[in-house]
């Protein structure tokens, strides 16, 4: 009889097994090796053992009496030290065994990311029966806390393992989204939310720097200050194949064995299955290549003629109560559609990408019901063009149901509030229409919704809309861009109601027809988002405007501005100097100076943004914001300290209000001027919030313009003091960044909502301190310089990520 | 033309923001390089047809960008503009292996002596 050695008792060998004692029992005299101390188990299954849905016992494969039954040796919790290929033997631990076929079936080691602190106990990985044990014992004490690394599948089966045996979770993941392999941002998104309300923590953009503690693990540091207390941390981040012992002995290995569709590696008595094994350039994880593969060599042993093929591969995430799916290629292109639906109120996303009319990916998350029909029509390359129009409602497809644009108001709960000024909840509009009113007007005379600031028009009249069906005939409102059918007071509002704190949320609890918006409606969401939820939100810079972007006006032949900021329009010598230095170093075109009382540099090169920034914030200078919809400039006059008419220092209000208010983000650019006197000369008339000092104290007015339209302020209060104008100044602004348009500059803003709504909403003492502390929480994050900020962080980015001028030509 | 493939690293993947754009400096002037998924990426000619806009600047969006100075779309994949504008940029052979980015330096070089 000829002696079968394999090495590694693990999921496709024991195939392997299976498949030799069906159709060959008395071949072979096999012996197997495992360095874990057990036979074969259903590795997959750990996670229900982690979470105590299943016991180890429940998921052993082949248990003592199996081997015994079939008369393979065991040489269990011995490692294989070397095999001698010249000699045909494996050299275990405990002795040589000779060998006619070996099989390699060595499996993989995760992957440890060698930070810090990886060496301290408590830091696991998932990959064995000793590592969930590990996990099992931690969940054990009251009040433990875990970290995850990697938000993979394996990684988030670990979080919610963990969770279930109570413990308090972290998921760390470096990438914008979870599953990223697997999953595209939305499902991605709704996966993330349903992890959240299940208590399990997600940071994404992770950067983990550190562990640290004493013997064991204590806490988990990321780059960003955060420090994250634990009892254990596991990390998920990957797999790499086992293939030391392959490598040692002179098998040819790429990233893994490399064998052939037999199986066979470079030496033909030996072979290799499963995620050990590199064919054809591709490596394994999932179980169903790795049953395939067992398939092929079980029959190559017994010199039946077969060959491994890849195929395609879907993936699931056994996490009970998440419901996902994904299969193929789901990347866009040209010439491939993607067919997009939503059901923000079931918290379903489906995804079909179709290329040449046959589906090639898919992408589904909470309804997957019919994630196996696809899957079959994804793998046989079926033509669809037939059911094209109907394919994402699946093979039950009964014509009829369209995605319903206002499914996000329809599902909105009766004591969801939609006029917020006069406290008016959607219950009460119901209401008052089945009581008999039929449109806005009455709306408003009978419930007061939407009578007021008038935000919530669009709101009310989709509550209209929703209750009257067919009866009701809205009028035509402008949506954002053609993503959307939603204006933008919509979507404001619902980003506030619903708690939208992402893009992608937004994108899909509101029903985004595009995968990721475009640019009209991307830096709008955006400003939004980081304005509702400055401390949650994360400013997209991918998002904005290139000059938003690299904080500096781009000019018609692609060089930049560079606008240094000047306080009230007063400067020194020292900054005068290093601002001429800057553009004699930096062989500035032009230098001119604003109607914004500053000098603005035109004409730098990308490349040297980084470098002039540096110099100008060596001299005490920080940006300008001359590009930005957000504070520009605070222009004065010199007030009582010089000027004979003077009566209050209107330069020092400037310079204060200007300290208070940088950095900050409003729906488009906001400009103040403070003038000494009534005449006027820092033209404060005319600009979105301007100030003339008088004898008795301050005029704030607002809703200037003097651009395309030209328009004189309005009185909105006057201060006696000057911590007073600043006060109702920092409110005004406040109150603009909650409500206004994206691209209403103020005085369209005040327009809209009228001038009598804004003083009656400042005038309360609550409110207007209200929105002073909402606007200097939202200054706690931007009220810093940009330049420095992008020097320390985002430097590279400026240059080319290549410069191939210096190749030789071919 | 039937030049040979010859593959460059230019970088790894992760230098390019998603959805956004690093440029890579050539002979035959700026190509961009596009990120617009976790693992997509595409390479084109920086320079818009209509006015000379950088590209690179631009908003990236689904697999197209709008350029930053007048907001012509470019769908990334075919270097066609979209909608109702017509203009065309060069496109680049461009692949990811194990995060690194690849570019075919004979297709770029070939084209600027075209």
């Amino acid at each position: 009889m000829q002696k079968l050695v394999i090495i590694g008792a693990g999921m496709a060998s024991g195939r392997v097994l299976e498949h030799l004692r069906d159709t060959a029992p008395d071949a072979f005299d096999i012996t197997v090796f495992n360095a874990e101390p057990r036979g074969n188990y259903n590795r997959i299954m750990l996670s229900p053992v982690l979470s105590g849905e299943k016991t180890y016992a429940e998921i052993i494969t082949h248990d003592d009496t199996w081997y015994a039954d079939n008369n393979v040796t065991c040489r269990f919790g011995e490692k294989v030290i070397a095999v001698d290929r010249d000699r045909r033997v494996v050299i275990g631990e405990k002795g040589e065994v000779p060998y006619d076929k070996l099989i390699f079936g060595t499996g993989s080691a995760p992957f440890i990311i060698p930070l810090p602190g990886h060496d301290k106990k408590g830091v696991v990985a998932y990959r064995d029966l000793e590592d969930t044990n590990a996990m099992v014992a931690a969940a054990a004490k009251p009040g433990a806390r875990a970290v995850v690394i990697g938000g993979g599948l394996l990684g988030l089966e670990a979080a919610a393992g963990l969770r279930l045996r109570g413990m308090e979770v972290t998921v760390l993941h470096i990438a914008t989204h979870l599953m990223e392999r697997q999953l595209d941002e939305a499902a991605g998104y709704l996966l993330r939310r349903d992890l959240e309300k299940r208590g399990i923590n997600v940071i994404l953009q992770a950067s983990t720097q550190e562990i640290t503690g004493g013997d064991a693990a204590e806490a988990v540091h990321l780059a960003d200050g955060t420090v994250l207390p634990c009892d254990i941390v596991v990390m998920a981040v990957g797999i790499r194949p086992a293939v030391q012992l392959a490598r040692d002995c002179g098998l040819t290995c790429g990233r893994a064995i490399e064998v052939d569709a037999q199986m066979q590696t470079s030496d033909p008595d030996v072979y290799a299955v499963g995620e050990c094994v590199e064919f054809n350039g591709n490596l394994f994880g999932l179980v169903a290549p790795l049953y395939d593969q067992a398939k092929v060599l079980a029959k190559t042993l017994l010199g039946q003629a077969d060959a491994f093929k890849l195929r395609e591969l879907s993936t699931k995430l056994k996490v009970t109560g998440c419901d996902l799916f994904s299969a193929g290629d789901f990347a866009g292109g040209d010439g491939r559609e993607d067919i997009v639906f939503r059901d923000p109120g079931r918290g379903v996303y489906k995804r079909l990408v179709i290329e040449d009319d046959q589906l090639i990916g898919a992408v589904m998350y909470g309804d997957t019901g019919d994630a196996n029909w696809f899957f079959g029509l994804i793998k046989d390359g079926t033509d669809i063009s037939e059911m094209r129009d109907s394919l994402i409602f699946g093979p039950a497809f009964q014509g009829g149901a369209q995605a319903d644009p206002m499914a996000a108001v329809a599902a909105l709960p009766p004591e969801a509030e939609i006029c917020g000024c006069n406290g008016v909840c959607k219950g009460a509009i119901t209401a008052a229409i089945e009581g008999g009113a039929t449109d806005l007007g009455a709306i408003r005379a009978t419930t007061k919704a939407s009578a007021s600031c008038g935000t919530c028009t669009g709101l009310v009249e989709q509550v209209l809309s929703v209750t009257l069906g067919d009866d009701f005939v809205r009028p035509a409102a402008q949506p954002v861009c053609k993503c959307t059918d939603l204006t933008h007071e919509d979507v404001r509002r619902l980003i506030k109601s619903q708690e939208l704190k992402s893009q992608p949320a937004v994108w899909q609890e509101l029903g985004w027809k595009t995968p990721n918006g475009c640019h009209v409606c991307r830096p709008a969401i955006n400003y939004y988002l980081l304005a509702d939820w400055p401390l949650e939100y994360q400013d997209d810079l991918q998002s904005r405007f290139v000059n938003e972007r690299n904080h500096a006006n781009i000019q018609k032949d692609g060089t930049y501005s560079v606008m240094p900021r000047m306080w009230g329009g007063i400067t020194t010598p020292d900054e005068l100097r290093a601002i001429a230095d800057a553009a004699d170093k930096f062989k500035v075109p032009t230098v001119k100076v604003t109607g914004g009382q500053r000098i603005d540099l035109l004409g730098v090169k990308k490349e040297d943004l980084t470098d002039i920034w540096y110099d100008l914030n060596q001299a005490g200078m920080v940006s300008g914001h001359a590009y930005s919809k957000g504070l520009r400039t605070v222009k004065t006059c010199v007030g009582t300290d010089h000027c004979r008419f003077g009566t209050q220092d209107s330069t020092g209000l400037g310079i204060k209000l200007e300290k208070k208010l940088w950095g900050s983000w409003t729906p488009h650019k906001v400009k103040l001027g403070v003038s000494g006197c009534p005449r006027n000369c820092a033209e404060a008339t005319c600009k979105d919030v301007g100030i003339i000092c008088v004898d008795s104290g301050y005029q704030v007015s607002v809703a200037g313009a003097a651009g395309m339209d030209v328009k004189e302020t309005e009185r909105l209060h006057d201060a006696r003091t000057e911590e007073e104008a600043i006060e109702w100044v920092a409110a005004f602004v406040q109150l603009y960044r909650e409500n206004g348009k994206y691209l209403d500059r103020a005085y369209k803003w005040v327009a809209k909502v009228s001038l009598d709504w804004v003083k009656e909403t400042l005038s309360d003492d609550a409110t207007r301190a209200a929105l002073n502390e909402r606007f200097e929480i939202s200054q706690s994050v931007y009220r810093k310089d940009p330049w420095a900020d992008h020097n320390q962080t985002r430097a590279a980015l400026y240059q080319p990520l290549a410069d191939l001028t210096q190749e030789a030509a071919e | 033309m039937n030049t040979p493939m010859s593959w460059i690293d230019i970088g790894h993947i992760d230098d390019i923001p998603l959805r956004g754009s690093r440029v890579v400096k050539t002979r035959a002037g700026c190509l961009a390089v596009f990120r617009t998924t976790e693992a997509q990426v595409f390479a084109v000619g920086n320079t818009c047809p209509h006015k000379g806009g950088p590209l690179s600047e631009g908003i990236v969006h689904g697999t197209s960008v709008t350029c930053p100075l007048h907001n012509m779309i470019f769908d990334l994949e075919t270097g066609q503009a979209q909608g109702m504008d017509t203009g065309q940029i060069p496109t680049y052979p461009i692949r990811i292996e194990a995060g690194r980015l690849l570019l075919d330096a004979a297709s770029v070089s070939s084209r600027s002596a075209a």
